[in-house]
């Protein structure tokens, strides 16, 4: 069995790059989502559920994804998962904010 | 190579605006990201999931952790042998006890102690997990591929880098954090402190000699 895409350790890689990135507001955004749904009192899913959920994310969105990017969408399909909000709600309202702010889509 | 916590700052203001967040930040986003954000967050405060009140007091609680709090915890540790053995017995109580920390819906916590025979290296190869209840968000080497592929086959370079030469003879020990567990450091206290109070020691302990990257500061 290969190793999953997180499992990095051991694997060769470059000189470590000590530059520090501002977080953002949907940064924050996204871990507060995070925690709040993980809180053991809340219940809706646990840190290993949305561990899971980001390892096995495809290689390609892995790597290419911003950390909070790739966290964003773990949390997208845990609350499918959980049945807080469908897919099909998801993706109309995102849509609709899309239309919003000028027909992007 | 010295980098600031951001958590330090002030903190966001509640209309939305961020001082972290300028527009042009967002560039680097793909657009579907910033949809997807708005359009979950929206969606869950509608069906009272949480509501927008508790999104912005978490932001703040993340933000009020910074490593100024492992400091203290450190500088504590050094001078007070009973709160440091309670300390490396079981972490969390004896935070709770002495620094009214609430970590009870908090990962496992494992303190190490390093010795002049052994130097302790944090490093999660799997992830990103860190004890963000007592250090903050972790800094952003400490999630790259970079520091998580090579820490754990070649932690003397990885320190050289980070301007950290051990003598050859001190054991190096990487431990690697999981969802589920969490260390902290206590680094050597520095030659020279002998009779310093806590503050001054405080001052004395980084963000990095807690991850066991660097060691603490020479007075």
């Amino acid at each position: 069995m290969g190793k999953h895409v997180h499992d990095m350790g051991g694997d060769p890689a470059g000189p470590i790059d000590h530059g520090e990135h501002a977080r953002t507001l949907f940064d924050q955004r996204v871990d507060a989502m995070l925690r709040l749904l993980a809180h053991p009192q809340k219940g809706y899913f646990t840190v290993d559920a949305m561990r899971r959920s980001i390892e096995s994310l495809d290689p390609q969105a892995y790597h290419g994804l911003g950390y909070y990017e790739r966290w964003m969408r773990a949390v997208r399909q845990l609350a499918i998962e959980r049945g807080l909000v469908s897919q099909a709600a998801l993706e109309q309202r995102m849509a609709a904010i899309a239309a919003q702010r000028g027909g992007k889509a | 190579m010295t980098v600031h916590d951001h958590g330090d700052h002030s903190h966001p203001e509640h209309d939305g605006h961020d001082a972290h967040a300028p527009v042009d930040d967002l560039d680097h986003y793909a657009p579907e990201s910033l949809l997807m954000e708005q359009a979950l967050r929206e969606l869950l405060i509608e069906q009272g999931v949480f509501s927008a009140e508790d999104i912005q007091r978490q932001i703040d609680l993340t933000e009020s952790r910074t490593p100024a709090l492992g400091a203290q915890i450190i500088a504590r540790a050094w001078v007070d042998p009973a709160f440091r053995a309670a300390l490396l017995e079981d972490a969390k109580p004896a935070l709770g006890g002495a620094f009214a920390l609430d970590l009870a819906n908090t990962p496992e916590l494992t303190v190490l102690e390093n010795t002049a025979g052994l130097h302790h290296v944090v490093c999660c190869t799997l992830c990103s997990c860190y004890p963000r209840n007592i250090l903050g968000i972790p800094p952003a080497w400490y999630k790259s591929r970079e520091y998580r592929s090579r820490v754990v086959i070649e932690p003397r370079s990885v320190l050289k880098e980070f301007g950290t030469e051990l003598p050859a003879q001190r054991e190096i020990r990487v431990v690697d954090s999981t969802a589920d567990m969490r260390y902290l450091v206590i680094p050597l206290r520095p030659a020279g402190t002998e009779g310093w109070d806590e503050e001054r020691l405080a001052a004395l302990v980084t963000r990095d000699s807690m991850i066991g990257v660097s060691q603490a500061l020479a007075p």
